[in-house]
């Protein structure tokens, strides 16, 4: 059991993390203390066009000129700096977060539609399987995931969560049951523009580990959320497929459902499914996953963890819980349940 | 009347399930309680004779275990609202979440609008323990699973079909399920089975009918002067050759 929630204006007007704070506070029955984060979109305008490294370092002197050298071999730091942080009593500050923010040189990448991307994720995937006691958890442009092992309000309390001002937000409060709680394993889990939280657990993560792997993907989180946020990138980005069809292909209809469709639809969904077996997710879950200009929200095809959706005005919400959005939002204009399966997409103009 | 107000805001379920037992130790006879967001357990295993209107969005598992009183809510439920309740009746103006009257033992659920996902799952009977659950509007897949008694009724008041997902009634081994219209059998789960809805079965759902009009302020005839789908088990072992071979 965890506690996710998600906002975004689609009018890009800006929230700072106060509300959110307080909403994924009311959950905390859905948690455990030992894991709890936010992403915010939009939150660091004077860098817009470099990507945000926030980087967990366990020794600054040892760890950090590795993660330096590499960076400057692979593009340009135009700012580096640690990551505000404010002393808290019961959090405890075991690794130091740290955020470069950095432009790669897209020559060093010839042959790729999106070189910048690529060597990002190169670089990404590199420091957290190869260079001891650095780990990268967030990776995008104009994007932060901040997370620790804690509870909601004492994570946000340590990173200063209500002084950042994004247009699109997601947070969660974990219950770590299958793998130990630790900062790495706190969600959000990002990579480039992709952020996800997630309430359940992934049965299929060993296919699916085995599925992302092979396209250069590596898992270090310990935690089955992390090929979420992978699954992501290659379905959306590299394989451009839209947001709807993506969720399809992760949580897709029961086969005497897509026997039941029309001769069209029908072809389309066996050809996802069979396209895209080993990226099926099983068990029971409800995801979130944001980018800059959108937020989609699902669920597994059986229904079997909470999920609720919310407007007012521009604003759509997303969470376990309708009493969370109303923390952020006591007015709203409407409120629904998805079905199983289906997503919740909000994008912004 | 003796009239207890409690206001719930920023409070934790703790000390407010402290303060509703009691008001209700010291007699009292209505409890209100504003500014209701998102405490679970609201009522939890409270006995006695008393009325609680919860003003707000109540958490999971509002008035489980309770036994006796009856709960008024003015917003949407969460999950599992009358959750193993034993007696009293809770009555939701709004909708409520997944796996509303989730093994629920005897009492009464009125969900104005619509349920979520399996709703009715493991509600059993035993005796005069006969627990109900009548919902407005529609319920989501698996309504019904395992049940093992009592009577879930779904009144299709958003002009739409009752039940139009998958697994109704999987795994049903006891009770009924009546839906007001048709039902696509195709969303049969496993289990259960369609069979004519008789007068007496009629006369059982007449006044659960009633009774929600009486609630909501809605006119019962047209309801009432309408036909109905009546889903019961299939066998009373609709798993025997699963998981044991005799």
């Amino acid at each position: 059991m965890c506690g996710i929630i998600g906002v975004i204006d689609r009018g890009r007007e800006v929230m700072d993390g106060s509300a959110i704070r307080r909403s994924l506070s009311l959950m905390n029955e859905r948690g455990s203390g030992e894991g709890a984060g936010y992403v915010a979109y939009g939150v660091y305008p004077e860098f817009r066009d470099y990507f945000a490294l926030h980087v967990f370092f366990d020794n600054l002197h040892e760890t950090r000129p590795k993660v330096d050298a590499l960076l400057h071999q692979w593009g340009r730091v135009v700012h580096d700096e640690e990551i505000p942080t404010r002393d808290t009593a019961r959090l405890r500050k075991v690794h130091t977060p740290w955020r470069y923010f950095f432009k790669p040189d897209v020559r060093l990448m010839p042959r790729s539609t999106t070189p910048a991307e690529e060597i990002v994720t190169e670089l990404v995937m590199r420091i957290n399987t190869a260079i001891d006691g650095a780990l990268v958890f967030s990776s995008g442009r104009n994007v932060g995931v901040f997370k620790a092992a804690g509870w909601p309000e004492e994570v946000a309390d340590f990173y200063r969560i209500e002084e950042y001002e994004g247009h699109c937000w997601l947070a969660h409060n974990r219950y770590p049951t299958n793998t130990p709680g630790w900062w790495g394993g706190a969600h959000p889990f990002n990579l480039l523009d992709w952020s996800v939280v997630h309430n359940g657990e992934i049965t299929s993560y060993g296919t699916n580990r085995r599925y992302i792997e092979s396209f250069g993907y590596r898992c270090t989180m310990f935690t089955d959320t992390e090929v979420v946020a992978y699954l992501v990138d290659l379905l959306v980005r590299r394989h451009g497929l839209p947001a709807e069809l993506a969720v399809t292909a992760l949580a897709p209809p029961f086969w005497d459902e897509i026997d039941a469709m029309d001769d069209r639809r029908r072809r389309l969904h066996h050809a996802l499914r069979l396209t895209y077996a080993s990226a099926m997710m099983n068990g029971p879950f409800a995801i979130a996953v944001a980018d800059q200009d959108s937020l989609v929200a699902f669920t597994d095809r059986s229904k079997l963890r909470p999920l609720v959706g919310a407007e007012a005005g521009d604003r759509l919400y997303v969470s376990s819980e309708e009493a969370a959005i109303r923390a952020m939002e006591p007015r709203l204009d409407r409120v629904f349940m998805p079905r199983a399966g289906e997503p919740i997409v909000g994008r912004c103009r | 009347m003796r009239t207890v107000v409690i206001d719930a805001a920023g409070m934790h379920y703790t000390p407010l399930n402290n303060l509703v037992r009691e008001a209700v130790a010291r007699g009292a006879e209505r409890i209100v309680l504003e500014n209701v967001l998102g405490q679970r357990f609201i009522a939890n295993g409270v006995r006695g004779d008393v009325a609680i209107e919860v003003r707000g969005v109540p958490g999971g598992d509002l008035g489980m275990f309770m036994s006796g009183p009856r709960i008024e809510v003015f917003g949407n439920a969460e999950h599992a609202p009358g959750n193993t309740m034993d007696a009293g009746e809770i009555v939701v103006h709004g909708s409520a979440g997944d796996a509303v009257g989730h093994s629920m033992r005897g009492g009464r659920i009125f969900v104005e609008g619509a349920i979520g996902y399996r709703g009715g799952i493991h509600m059993k009977q035993y005796l005069e323990k006969h627990p109900v659950l009548v919902v407005g509007e529609y319920a989501r897949a698996f309504l019904g699973e395992y049940m093992a008694g009592g009577t879930v009724l779904v009144l299709a008041r958003h002009g739409g079909p009752a039940v139009e997902e998958r697994g109704l009634g999987s795994g049903i081994h006891g009770g009924e399920i009546v839906l007001r219209g048709g039902l696509d059998p195709r969303y049969l789960g496993v289990g259960a089975t369609t069979v004519p809805m008789d007068a007496g079965a009629m006369a059982r759902v007449r006044p659960l009918v009633e009774a929600y009009c009486a609630h909501f302020g809605v006119d019962a005839d047209p309801l009432l002067d309408d036909d109905y789908t009546r889903v019961v088990p299939a066998s009373a072992r609709p798993f025997a050759d699963k998981y044991t071979w005799e």
